[in-house]
């Protein structure tokens, strides 16, 4: 039997060795993230508020037209701001996972980050995954999911992101005038997606009431998330079998709310926690019980994850789940002893290419997954011969470039695997032809890429 | 690498040969007749994200187009048969077109209904079901259904090329899986070393036994061609085919690869066009790569979970839809004209008023390329590569 600190190391946190004084007790896991967020502290990231003046000043060029030579070098200027900013989030997200006492709050972040991907899809949108990140799932990883799902619904990089910010009303004041209409894309994935799940019995219909009922809601880059009568709809709309009259953001989140405490949504949230924590093919009874729990407090996230970690299913021994590429790499780094220090000294270039590059070659380009519906879960999504291989060659070839002195690589088997350390490990390392190749089998092996 | 010599890493380890999983790849590759499949090639390409096929190949004759789809409307596109037109984005398919090795199927779709879901819809696709098997029960894809029907095949058979996961190849029949980009290099001792920690855990152990293997045989991309006809380079669109090509114009007979890009809710001028050119110049390089003769024995079908909404939604896009838009290439195909029953667009021919009514499965379209080129079985076809479906007449899909 695998001991209890290393089970909620390796599968609850970011690995082994834990920070001093990091909770090792699913009890203590659970009064620390109860807790203040200390990380953040750590590692400050700013909110959109930090980006907001740059991407004012952006808009303003973008309206005076770029054929100026000085205004297209005063874009560039702004874009480049913008990207140092993202850049400076980039390691404070390593930073506080390195250094965080804590690995289940940040993995609870990575999963929420995950569950509502937004994605940057050109220069000036680069922090705002970082951004949603920091004003709406972060603040709200404890609270109710239905506060969580409206934060990050109403939040601009979502709005952006899945174009709400483009739909109008067709019957409303602009849409008749302008003859402009709706957009599904946000009404559909929050059901779909973020909150019932697509297995849950809705129609087309609500998709479109749904799309009718956030009309009005747009994000304007001088004044963020704002509701803007002249685009809603009119009427009541009629969601789920719910009728909701009048119009402005307080019904929107009567909405959202409602759709953040359905058993469906319940049952989606905990199958989806269980899957991506314990098992692609989850315990029912363990899904049951998370389940249980949104339903009798209406998606209070402590009873949640309290019920998850309470359960003895969640500590089988067994490490089905495969640490997914950004897990892998800052596990690693965690194993070789780097902290967010030592990552925020390595230049731009050895930073994008030895951590960012290499997640985009095992498959997971950082905060980049091809759709609304983030990334997979399945173990075989992930170890493919193409992946595996890029695994493989960055624990051969990676360290040596992070660290002047690479650790003993028995001790570190030790330190980083516990006793997930298998014998057959342990010979092969104890075999292996030099520091470097040692130190590659172990974070290689199955037992360092298992969870 | 050397399969025996992995084979004998894992004797030394104590590994039981008969009960090892790689046994049976043995065996298969041992008994290579050298033609698997015969000479034909299929290729399969999966556009995620729900491609607009009324953008594509525009029914501009049909009385109602211009109407529902006011700013995407491309007067100048390219003629197809007097009543179709062909995006400008695909224009440099034309002579293809003209040579007959280029056709569409239209208003077609996969079972899948209702929901809309990408990613519901791209299972249903990749699984090749029918909306009475319950989603994810199937766990296998139909073009690994179509190799497990076929003794004799060789591990080079069929390849799922990219980064991105390729269900419709995932399955009991062994398929390779790789990326041009991808490397591996070992050392000897190394090597053995890895196939000892990887031992007691089948998933890693038959994953990095493909990949040295895939890696040490010395497949590259690299090859000799002209610059593309289109003048337009994409420079991972081009590693990706060019890598297929070189497969192809081995032992490989099938390949399959995915590109994303087409969920245009907004703005979708400049988003489709964009994705139209990676799949132009995909299919042009193929094309290029494979030679004549070659391109003379492929089929190439392009599909996507499913279509958009005949109206454009408010914001110069289109929200997801149903009938949609399958695309076959190459010198096996009877191309130069269009396939499928037209519908119609007047409001009462929709698929709830809103999508273009699906009058065929694409299963079928895929069910009879199969069947022209490797001369497999209706009830292969109909029970295990599609089960449930019921193919139609032979629409003379394949010379």
């Amino acid at each position: 039997m695998t001991a209890i600190r290393t089970i909620a190391a390796i599968r609850f946190g970011f690995g082994l060795p834990l920070p001093a004084g990091a909770p090792d007790t699913a009890d203590a896991m659970l009064v620390r993230l109860a807790g203040p967020d200390i990380a953040a502290q750590d590692w400050p990231i700013g909110g959109l508020e930090q980006a907001a003046p740059l991407l004012i000043a952006l808009k303003s060029i973008k309206k005076e037209g770029k054929s100026d030579a000085a205004q297209a070098g005063r874009r560039d200027d702004l874009l480049t701001q913008i990207a140092e900013v993202t850049y400076a989030a980039r390691i404070a997200t390593f930073g506080r996972i390195l250094d965080a006492p804590d690995g289940f709050r940040e993995r609870l972040v990575s999963f929420w980050a995950n569950h509502f991907s937004v994605v940057a899809r050109n220069p000036a949108e680069t922090f705002m995954p970082f951004a949603l990140v920091e004003d709406a799932i972060r603040p709200h990883l404890t609270a109710r999911f239905s506060d969580l799902l409206a934060a990050v619904t109403l939040h601009p990089a979502m709005l952006l992101y899945l174009d709400q910010s483009a739909s109008v009303g067709p019957n409303s004041g602009l849409g008749k005038k302008q003859s402009k209409g709706l957009n599904e894309n946000l009404a559909r994935e929050v059901i779909e997606l973020h909150s019932l799940g697509v297995d849950a019995g809705y129609a087309q219909d609500d998709v479109r009431q749904m799309a009718e009922l956030l009309t009005g809601l747009v994000y304007q880059v001088d004044a963020g998330t704002v509701f803007l009568p002249r685009r809603a709809e009119p009427g009541p709309e009629t969601v789920l079998g719910k009728t909701y009259q009048g119009e402005g953001l307080a019904m929107i989140r009567e909405a959202l709310g409602d759709l953040g405490k359905r058993p469906e949504t319940a049952v989606h949230i905990a199958k989806k926690l269980v899957v991506h924590f314990i098992s692609d093919h989850p315990d029912p009874d363990l899904v049951a019980a998370v389940a249980a729990a949104f339903v009798a407090t209406d998606g209070d996230l402590m009873a949640v994850y309290t019920a998850l970690l309470s359960h003895p299913a969640a500590w089988q021994d067994q490490m089905e789940k495969i640490r997914q590429p950004f897990d892998f790499i800052l596990v690693s780094a965690r194993a070789l002893g780097l902290s967010g220090k030592m990552v925020q000294n390595l230049n731009y270039r050895p930073f994008q290419r030895i951590f960012l590059k290499s997640m985009q070659a095992m498959g997971q380009p950082f905060k980049a997954p091809n759709g609304p519906n983030g990334f997979p879960e399945a173990a075989d999504a992930w170890i493919t011969p193409q992946a595996l291989a890029s695994r493989i060659t960055w624990a051969m070839q990676e360290p040596q470039q992070l660290l002047d002195v690479l650790p003993d690589p028995v001790a570190m088997a030790q330190s980083c695997l516990a006793d997930r350390a298998s014998p057959a490990l342990l010979l092969a390392v104890s075999r292996s032809e030099d520091i470097r190749e040692g130190v590659g089998l172990i974070l290689a092996s199955a037992e360092f890429n298992r969870r | 690498m050397d399969r025996r010599h992995f084979m004998r890493g894992l004797a030394v380890a104590g590994c039981s040969a008969a009960a090892h999983p790689l046994m049976t790849t043995v065996t298969l590759a041992g008994s290579d007749g050298g033609r698997p499949l015969g000479d034909h090639r299929l290729v399969v390409m999966i556009l995620r994200g729900a491609m607009d096929g009324l953008d594509v190949v525009q029914p501009q004759g049909d009385a109602q187009y211009a109407a529902l789809r006011p700013t995407l409307l491309q007067p100048g596109a390219s003629d197809l048969d007097g009543f179709f037109k062909l995006h400008a984005g695909l224009g440099g398919l034309m002579p293809m077109w003209g040579a007959g090795q280029l056709a569409f199927a239209h208003a077609t779709s996969t079972p899948y209904r209702d929901k809309r879901s990408h990613f519901a819809g791209q299972d249903m696709l990749e699984a090749g079901t029918g909306m009475d098997v319950p989603a994810g029960l199937v766990k296998d894809g139909w073009l690994n259904r179509l190799l497990q029907s076929q003794p004799g095949l060789t591990s080079e058979t069929a390849y799922a090329i990219g980064r991105d996961a390729m269900p419709l190849l995932q399955g009991a029949a062994e398929v390779r899986n790789w990326a041009p980009e991808a490397v591996l290099a070992l050392s000897p001792q190394a090597r053995l070393l890895f196939e000892q920690i990887y031992h007691d855990d089948p998933l890693f152990q038959q994953t990095a036994f493909e990949a040295m293997e895939l890696a040490e045989s010395g497949h590259t991309s690299a090859m000799e061609m002209d610059p593309n006809p289109t003048g337009v380079k994409v420079q991972d669109v081009e590693k990706l085919v060019d890598y297929a090509a070189g497969r192809l114009r081995q032992d490989t007979r099938i390949a399959a690869f995915s590109m994303s890009g087409w969920d245009t809710h907004r703005g979708q001028a400049a988003g489709l066009t964009k994705a139209l050119t990676r799949l132009q110049y995909a299919i042009l390089r193929l094309q290029t790569g494979l030679g004549p003769e070659i391109w003379g024995k492929t089929a190439l079908l392009a599909m996507t979970e499913f279509g958009r909404t005949a109206q454009e939604n408010g914001t110069a896009g289109t929200d997801h839809g149903t009938g949609g838009l399958m695309l076959m290439a190459g010198g096996a195909i009877n191309g130069g004209r269009m396939f499928g029953k037209w519908p119609g667009l007047a409001e009462q021919d929709l698929y709830d008023r809103r999508d273009l009514m699906p009058t065929s499965d694409v299963r079928d379209w895929a069910a009879h390329t199969m069947r022209g080129m490797y001369g497999l079985e209706r009830s292969v076809l109909e029970q295990t590569v599609f089960p449930g479906l019921i193919m139609g007449a032979d629409p003379g899909l394949v010379l």
